[in-house]
């Protein structure tokens, strides 16, 4: 069963169609990329499956339930753990804490006025346990707005991954970021899909990034699905070379 | 300093800060009349205070600023002048009855404004206090009207075995207004420190990476107002103790802007920060309102001096450079 069926949404804004009869399928294990040109609806299109805003039509499916009407806290409770393009942290917190704030919700003990000391344990290890993922174990009594931009978004990531997602989505993880940085998240993404085995929906803009890391290739443009295909199909489709891979070059 | 070290020494510098406040509440009656004071005036300064701390739950550890917030307050007033005066004389009866009509009354209203945010959050509460203000105005016949509510008293505690005066032993009374406070108080912190309470702070910081856990936020904020709203009316209901007397003007809109300048002036960031806001408005209304009538022109500038200078209010100041 895949983990996340879109059939068909269109998103109108007015007169504008931002996203328009987009189809996608994604399995349990795989690592999709969506590229396309600026203004091609590629967030718009993340917007509509982490819940932002309903479609104007289509239907979205997640782990076979019918998801299109939930909303957005209901979707996260489901398992779709999402990060964005401007990094969304708590910045006066330690980095602890705002993992810590992740896994004490999925836990189940957001609405407790109390935890005992083995639940406490448990979400402590959890914390621990992610942030060694990510590699921010050294800087765990580091408060997250102080840190540099790579490590935020490690940091934000590693809050998507205390919820024990089945789907990660990822808004340009190495957005704004320079080499070191790119190569450093890039290599984290890479080690939650192959080793951790995270199913991970990213859009992305650099293209070394994208045919690194990605199983399969969306093309948006114009608010359409281009084409879908591996990386080697998608560096041949000559359509697409057209739209946006010759543009860039 | 290692960090672990750094961090061991700051937890006992809090505590000892706490123990000193504590110790400092206690024997507030015995040090405070070496200072020119009375013990009356402590009480006022303990009930308003636990008023701009309420409103400070909300505003500083959940990021909504309510400015209506003397609704609750008056509420409990009046809950507890109604309970004294029409139907038991009984104190502890009084003042859980003014809590609950105060948290029930915030609990239905906030249900209606948690999804308005910022100022459209605070014209809303302002016009719902202003419901409450003008009802108690006009309904003269049940409220008093203008006058306010009179004719009721604290009532000595009965506790089965020997009575505790409260009425006639303003040291007494003090210590029983400390009591309700410590209670309020020890619950506030218990919930800031809670799962629970690390969601009302996930909201302050980041409304959509809340939401991106799982947290229905407005669910979140509804019971933080509500809780908030309880200890509003504990605070009202004390404070009609305190004067034999529920007035209009503990509703108005006036009365939620002077517990959130409490709140701001103290530090809104820091838990005990409203506490010494509300030390700092009482005690000052207390000696210039006899020196000059215009003393909120006074409050007001000092007000101005701390916004622009100490952001993070006389606490905020007052930690950072111990550190």
């Amino acid at each position: 069963m895949n983990v996340l069926e879109i059939d068909n949404v269109s998103k109108r804004f007015g007169n504008l169609v931002a996203v328009r009869d987009v189809s996608l399928s994604v399995a349990k294990g795989e690592l999709c990329a969506i590229i396309g040109p600026n203004g091609a609806g590629k967030t718009t299109f993340f917007n509509l499956i982490s819940g932002f805003f309903p479609p104007t039509s289509g239907t979205i499916a997640f782990d076979g339930n019918d998801i299109t009407k939930l909303s957005t806290h209901e979707r996260v409770s489901r398992g779709m753990a999402r990060t964005f393009q401007i990094t969304e942290i708590f910045p006066e917190l330690t980095v602890f804490e705002n993992v810590r704030i992740a896994a004490e919700v999925a836990g189940g003990y957001r609405l407790r006025p109390w935890i005992n000391a083995k639940e406490q344990a448990q979400v402590h290890a959890r914390v621990e346990e992610t942030l060694k993922l990510v590699s921010l174990e050294t800087k765990t009594n580091r408060l997250v707005g102080e840190l540099a931009h790579g490590d935020q978004r490690a940091a934000e990531i590693a809050m998507a991954l205390a919820l024990k997602p089945h789907l990660l989505l990822l808004d340009e993880p190495t957005a704004g970021m320079g080499d070191q940085e790119t190569f450093q998240i890039t290599q984290l993404i890479r080690r939650l899909h192959r080793d951790s085995n995270y199913t991970i929906v990213l859009i992305e803009h650099d293209m070394r990034v994208v045919f690194h890391l990605a199983d399969r290739i969306c093309v948006l443009d114009q608010g359409k699905m281009l084409a879908q295909g591996t990386p080697q199909e998608i560096a041949a489709n000559e359509t697409v070379q057209a739209a946006y891979l010759g543009n860039a070059a | 300093m290692k960090p672990e070290l750094q961090k061991q020494t700051k937890q006992w510098v809090r505590a000892a800060g706490v123990a000193a406040i504590w110790a400092a509440l206690i024997s507030a009656p015995f040090w405070m009349p070496l200072f020119g004071g009375y013990t009356a005036l402590g009480t006022r300064v303990l009930v308003l205070g636990l008023a701009a701390m309420s409103v400070n739950f909300l505003l500083g550890f959940t990021g909504v600023l309510s400015f209506g917030h003397a609704a609750w307050f008056g509420l409990g007033a009046y809950g507890a002048g109604f309970v004294l005066k029409w139907a038991v004389l009984s104190t502890p009866v009084a003042v859980i009855a003014g809590t609950l009509l105060g948290g029930i009354a915030g609990a239905l209203l906030g249900a209606l404004l948690v999804r308005r945010r910022g100022v459209y959050f605070a014209m809303v509460t302002i016009a719902f206090g202003q419901v409450f203000y003008y009802i108690a105005f006009q309904w003269s016949s049940v409220t008093g009207g203008d006058d306010g509510l009179r004719g009721f008293s604290r009532q000595p505690l009965d506790l089965g075995l020997f009575r505790i005066d409260i009425l006639s032993s303003a040291n007494n009374f003090y210590f029983f207004v400390l009591f309700c406070f410590a209670l309020a108080v020890g619950a506030m912190g218990f919930i800031l420190r809670s799962p629970f309470g690390r969601t009302m702070i996930a909201i302050r910081e980041n409304e959509r990476r809340s939401r991106f856990l799982s947290i229905p936020v407005e669910r979140h904020i509804w019971i933080a107002f509500t809780l908030s709203c309880f200890f509003m009316g504990l605070a009202g209901a004390l404070y009609a103790l305190v004067n034999n007397f529920a007035d209009p003007k503990g509703l108005h809109y006036s009365q939620s802007g002077d517990f959130v300048m409490m709140a701001v002036m103290g530090g809104m960031r820091s838990f005990w920060g409203p506490l010494l806001g509300a030390t700092v408005f009482v005690v000052l209304q207390d000696y210039l309102s006899s020196v000059t009538v215009n003393w909120m022109s006074f409050v007001g500038l000092l007000f101005i001096l701390v916004v622009l200078f100490f952001p993070r209010g006389l606490l905020g100041f007052l930690q950072r450079s111990k550190a």
